[in-house]
């Protein structure tokens, strides 16, 4: 059991700032994100796009945005739980019991959801039939890369990971891309590889094709494409692959009792509090009369949430305002020597 | 100003006018009109906000900028007639423009 005043749920920007602004009063956190890294949207959307919003920075990328905030949060140790969904909530006493798709838990006085428009989950085939394979013989991710040894993979998608895969595994399987368009938005050199590959017959790609059926008994064993004109093409496949990126799904927070409203949380703009005492919400996750979804936003909204965390966390105190520009206590905390 | 109609997968209808400016997704999200998500809102950066244009009107439609064909890509069940609908600006050339919203958004 993790026992710390606060939980952020979610890594993005305004979690991240929130974590600093806790730090500065005092108070531990932890964060959970279910991404690999911190950074969320900024960094699993557009890494690479220049903000040009963010006050005081004319121009700067999603990632280094994500950069400067973990430097700037670096002086608390900030605990964080990737790869990880937070799955259950209780209330114990005056805390909250959380417990997280990977069996983590977490003792905690307060809990900041900065979910932006929820956990990121991979997009999977329409195709019902998939399901049933999916886990056995039909990924979203690949954890293992041996299993696939001299197999027969179909992969599907025309991006980076689509591609990077096929070039990859066409050295020890036998390979299908399968896309639905000529053009692919990933990498120029990936997909001249591809081509070449193709060329060479070390591994087969069909554009204009997408899922139309998957079949097999326990696993997959053939996978049925379909042309844009109408014409079907059967495959034999040992695996199916589907790389379609990531979609944000809102998830358990649908369970938690809180007044949602178009997969927002309400809150007050006081504290940035929902309906439920000790459970808070900040950036494109929250709603309230005249909400932006603006990085600056969620900042500010963090800053007022790591206040309204304080009387949970400690009760007993009183919290003062303090600029970190004077406040010994706030320096100290920061790590700043004199 | 233009009437801009939309058919949701359950064959509900919505024709509503939508000021010039606005997105055609922003003409469904100001109207509650179910199936558009628009998650990422209006960055062309999810494709939450993917509806099936009319054949009529594909030729009539500004043509796709980079990256949205790319986006489309991850959306459910694109086909040819696949817009984002964050990427169509209302103006009076779009009056009439009737646009078909998939069963689900991912």
């Amino acid at each position: 059991m993790n026992k710390t005043d606060v939980l952020i749920i979610g890594a993005g920007p305004t979690g991240l700032f929130c974590a600093h602004q806790l730090g500065i009063i005092g108070l531990s956190c932890e964060i959970v994100d279910n991404l690999d890294k911190a950074g969320g949207q900024c960094i699993e959307l557009y890494p690479d796009k220049p903000i040009y919003d963010i006050p005081a920075v004319p121009e700067c990328t999603g990632e280094e945005l994500t950069n400067n905030l973990l430097q700037q949060i670096k002086p608390f140790n900030v605990k964080f739980n990737l790869n990880e969904r937070v799955e259950e909530l209780k209330k114990n006493q005056n805390r909250w019991h959380v417990k997280t798709s990977g069996g983590v838990e977490f003792d905690v006085a307060a809990i900041v959801i900065a979910g932006g428009v929820g956990s990121f989950e991979p997009r999977k085939f329409s195709v019902k039939e998939s399901e049933k394979f999916e886990g056995n013989s039909l990924f979203y991710s690949i954890k293992d890369k041996s299993i696939f040894k001299d197999k027969t993979i179909s992969i599907f998608g025309g991006g980076d990971s689509a591609l990077d895969w096929a070039i990859e595994l066409s050295n020890t399987s036998k390979v299908n891309l399968i896309h639905r368009r000529d053009g692919f938005s990933g990498a120029e050199a990936s997909v001249q590889k591809v081509k070449d590959l193709n060329d060479q017959g070390k591994l087969n790609l069909f554009t204009k094709y997408q899922m139309d059926s998957v079949s097999g008994d326990k696993q997959i064993e053939t996978v049925k494409i379909k042309h844009d004109e109408g014409e079907i093409k059967e495959i034999k496949s040992d695996y199916v692959l589907g790389f379609f990126g990531l979609i944000m799904q809102l998830g358990p927070i649908l369970d938690w009792g809180l007044n949602i409203n178009k997969k927002t949380v309400e809150v007050n703009t006081e504290n940035f509090e929902t309906n439920v005492s000790g459970i808070f919400a900040i950036g494109d996750i929250c709603s309230y009369p005249g909400k932006l979804k603006l990085i600056l936003s969620g900042f500010h909204e963090g800053a007022l949430a790591a206040r309204g965390c304080f009387k949970y966390a400690k009760p007993d105190e009183k919290l003062r305002f303090e600029f970190t520009t004077t406040s010994k206590a706030a320096q100290e905390r920061l790590g700043i020597k004199k | 100003m233009a009437k801009i109609t939309y058919y949701t997968h359950d064959n509900k209808t919505y024709t509503i006018d939508v000021q010039n400016g606005l997105t055609v997704m922003e003409g469904a999200i100001q109207n509650d009109i179910p199936g558009i998500d628009a998650d990422c809102g209006g960055g062309m950066a999810c494709a939450t906000c993917h509806v099936y244009v009319k054949e009529e009107w594909l030729n009539k439609l500004p043509t796709k900028e980079d990256g949205e064909e790319d986006m489309l890509d991850m959306a459910f069940e694109p086909k040819n007639n696949s817009r984002l609908s964050c990427q169509l600006i209302v103006s009076d050339e779009l009056d009439g423009l009737e646009v078909n919203i998939p069963s689900k958004q991912g």
